[in-house]
C-alpha cells in the first residue's frame, strides 16, 4: 500500500510537471494577463521594442513578447510549430513561403514600414573606405548577411546594380572580400561594432541604432526599397489581440516610433 | 596490475554491474527506477530516432552530395584533426606534469581546464574575440606580426582545441597518474631521465588512456559550434563547419542539414563506440 502511495504520488507529480511545461499562455486563465507573441525581423528590433512598449501601456496586464531574428529563421520556427500570434518578416517574399506554408490567412498582408541599405564601418574606419567602390579592394574585411536572409539578398541585388556601374566583376569582387556570411543583418552590425570586420551592408534602420559606426550611403539607384509586411498569423492564440497590434503599428503612433528608428513609409 | 583508473565515471559503473555476480530484483518498487529512468532514456532517444528517420525520408545520400555539405564535411574533419592535434602536442606534456609533479599552483591549472567543459561555448567564442580578435587585448600584439585570426579556418581550429582539448588533458592525466609508482623507480633507479621515463615507460603504459581522450577530443571539436560561429565567422569553405552548415542550412534546405546531423550523429557513436571498446579492453587487462 505504502509503495503504491508513492508511486501514485511520483506518477501524480510527474503529471503536473508536465502539463505546466507543456501549455504556456493557452492554459484558461485565472489571471488576467496575457502575452502576445510577435516573430519580427532582427532589423525591427529597437522599433518594435518601443512600439511594444506602447501598446502594452494601452492593454494594461498584457505583455507583448518578442521573437527577433532572420526572417527566414523565424519562418522556419513557425513552420515547425512554434506559436506566434503576429508575424512581421523584412521581405515579402518570406510572407510569400509563410502564406504557401498555410501559416497566414490569405488577404490580411499590410505593408507597414520601409527600409534600405547602407554601408557600415568601424568608427576608426581601419581600411579606409571612403567609397561604394572602395568595397571591392582586395584585402578589405567584409561582412554581410548570409543569402537565405532578406538582407543578404537585397544586398546582392544592390551589388547587381552597382556592378553596371562600376563595371563588370565589380560584385565578384566585393564577394571575393567576404569573410562571413552572417545569420541575421544584426549580426553584421555586431561583426563591425567589434571592430572584427572593415565594412558590413545593413539596413538604414540598422546604422541609425548604432551611432557609434560610420556609415556610407548608397544612392538610390544601386539600392533596393525594402518593404516590411505585418500579418495576423492563422493559428494565433489572440487573434482579436493581434489585429489591434497590427493597427496599432500602422496608426500614427507605430508610425511615428517607426519613423524614429530610421523606417519610412 | 592495473593500468587506468576510471577514464570516465561510466566506465566505473559498468565494471561495478561486470563484477557484481547476482543481481536481485525484488518487488513493485522497481518501478521506481524502471519509470523515471526510462522516461529519461526515451528523451534522449527518441529525438536521435526521429533525426535518424527523416534524414531517410529525405533521401541521405542524395543530400550529402550537395556541395555545402561536402566542403563542409572536408573542412570539419580537417580542422578538428588539426584541433586534436594541438591538444596532442601541447595537452600531453601538460598532462603529464600535472599528473605527476606537484608544482605550486596545480590546483589553478586543474580549475583551467576543467572550466571550458562546463563554459558555455558561446562564452569562450566571446573570450576568444576579447582576447585575439583584430581589437582584442592581444590582437594589436599578434598584428604587429602579421596575424589575424578572426573569420580564418585557423581561428576555427583555436577555438575547437579551446574547447576541446581539455577532455584529452583530463583523461592524459587520470592515465598518468595510475601508473604504478614502482614503475617510475625503476626507470630512475636505471638512470631514465624525465623524457626517457615519459617516452619508454609512461607512453606505452597509458597509450590507451591517451587514445579514448584523443577520440574524446576529436568527438568535441567536431561537434564545436558557438565558438567557431562567434571566432571564426561563417563562410563556406573557409569557417563553415558541419554544425554551422547544419545551422544555417536549417532555413535554405532542411534535406542537407538533416542529412549532415544524420552523419555526424553516426560518427560520434561510432567514436563513442569505439572509445568503450578501448577502456573495457584496458580496465580487463
Amino acid at each position: 500500500m505504502k509503495k503504491s502511495s508513492v508511486l501514485s504520488l511520483c506518477f501524480v507529480l510527474l503529471c503536473l510537471l508536465l502539463n505546466a511545461c507543456a501549455s504556456p499562455a493557452s492554459v484558461p486563465t485565472v489571471s488576467v494577463s496575457q502575452t502576445l507573441t510577435v516573430f519580427a525581423a532582427a532589423s525591427l528590433t529597437e522599433a518594435f521594442a518601443e512600439i511594444g512598449k506602447g501598446f502594452e501601456a494601452a492593454h494594461p496586464g498584457l505583455k507583448v513578447a518578442f521573437n527577433f531574428g532572420g526572417s527566414q529563421s523565424l519562418r522556419t520556427q513557425l513552420e515547425q510549430g512554434a506559436v506566434a500570434d503576429v508575424f512581421a518578416p523584412a521581405s515579402e517574399a518570406e510572407l510569400d513561403k509563410a502564406v504557401a506554408a498555410g501559416l497566414v490567412n490569405g488577404g490580411s498582408v499590410r505593408p507597414f514600414a520601409a527600409n534600405h541599405l547602407v554601408v557600415i564601418l568601424p568608427k576608426d574606419n581601419p581600411a579606409k573606405v571612403e567609397k561604394l567602390e572602395d568595397l571591392a579592394r582586395p584585402g578589405l574585411k567584409l561582412v554581410l548577411a548570409a543569402e537565405a536572409v532578406p538582407a543578404g539578398q537585397y544586398t546582392r541585388a544592390a551589388l547587381d546594380k552597382m556592378e553596371k556601374q562600376f563595371g563588370s566583376g565589380f560584385k565578384d569582387k566585393v564577394l571575393a572580400n567576404l569573410v562571413s556570411s552572417e545569420d541575421n543583418v544584426k549580426q553584421v552590425v555586431v561583426k563591425v561594432q567589434l571592430g572584427e570586420a572593415d565594412a558590413g551592408l545593413v539596413y538604414a534602420s540598422d546604422a541609425l541604432a548604432a551611432p557609434e559606426l560610420r556609415t556610407i550611403p548608397i544612392p538610390a539607384e544601386y539600392n533596393v526599397t525594402v518593404t516590411y509586411p505585418i500579418v495576423v498569423l492563422a493559428f494565433a492564440p489572440h487573434p482579436d489581440l493581434a489585429a489591434e497590434f497590427v493597427e496599432y503599428v500602422l496608426s500614427a503612433e507605430g508610425q511615428a516610433a517607426l519613423m524614429k528608428w530610421g523606417f519610412g513609409k | 596490475m592495473k593500468i587506468v583508473e576510471g577514464v570516465l565515471c561510466w566506465e566505473n559503473c559498468i565494471k561495478l554491474t561486470d563484477h557484481s555476480p547476482h543481481i536481485y530484483i525484488r518487488g513493485k518498487s522497481i518501478w521506481l527506477f524502471i519509470i523515471p529512468g526510462g522516461a529519461l532514456v526515451c528523451l534522449l532517444a527518441l529525438p536521435l530516432v526521429a533525426l535518424l528517420w527523416r534524414a531517410a525520408e529525405a533521401g541521405l545520400m542524395g543530400q550529402m552530395l550537395d556541395p555545402v555539405a561536402l566542403t563542409a564535411l572536408q573542412l570539419s574533419l580537417l580542422t578538428s584533426t588539426l584541433a586534436t592535434l594541438a591538444a596532442a602536442l601541447t595537452g600531453t606534456p601538460l598532462a603529464f606534469a600535472l599528473a605527476r609533479w606537484p608544482f605550486r599552483g596545480r590546483p589553478w591549472v586543474e580549475l583551467l581546464i576543467d572550466l571550458p567543459v562546463v563554459l558555455p561555448p558561446a562564452v569562450a567564442g566571446l573570450a576568444l574575440l576579447m582576447a585575439f580578435g583584430r581589437r582584442g587585448v592581444f590582437g594589436g600584439a599578434l598584428g604587429a606580426v602579421g596575424i589575424s585570426l578572426p573569420f580564418t579556418m585557423a581561428a576555427v581550429v583555436v577555438a575547437q582545441t579551446f574547447v576541446a582539448a581539455p577532455l584529452y588533458v583530463r583523461a592524459a592525466r587520470i592515465g598518468f597518474a595510475g601508473v604504478d609508482p614502482q614503475l617510475e623507480e625503476a626507470a630512475y633507479a636505471e638512470g631514465a631521465n624525465q623524457w626517457q621515463l615519459f617516452r619508454y615507460v609512461m607512453l606505452p603504459v597509458t597509450g590507451r588512456a591517451i587514445l579514448s581522450g584523443l577520440i574524446l577530443c576529436w568527438t568535441r571539436a567536431l561537434g564545436e559550434f558557438g565558438a567557431t560561429i562567434l571566432f571564426a565567422g561563417n563562410l563556406e569553405g573557409r569557417t563553415q563547419t558541419m554544425p554551422l552548415a547544419i545551422y544555417l542550412g536549417l532555413e535554405r534546405n532542411l534535406g542537407v542539414a538533416l542529412a549532415l546531423s544524420a552523419l555526424l550523429l553516426v560518427i560520434s557513436m561510432a567514436l563513442l563506440a569505439l572509445l568503450r571498446r578501448l577502456e573495457n579492453s584496458a580496465s580487463h587487462s
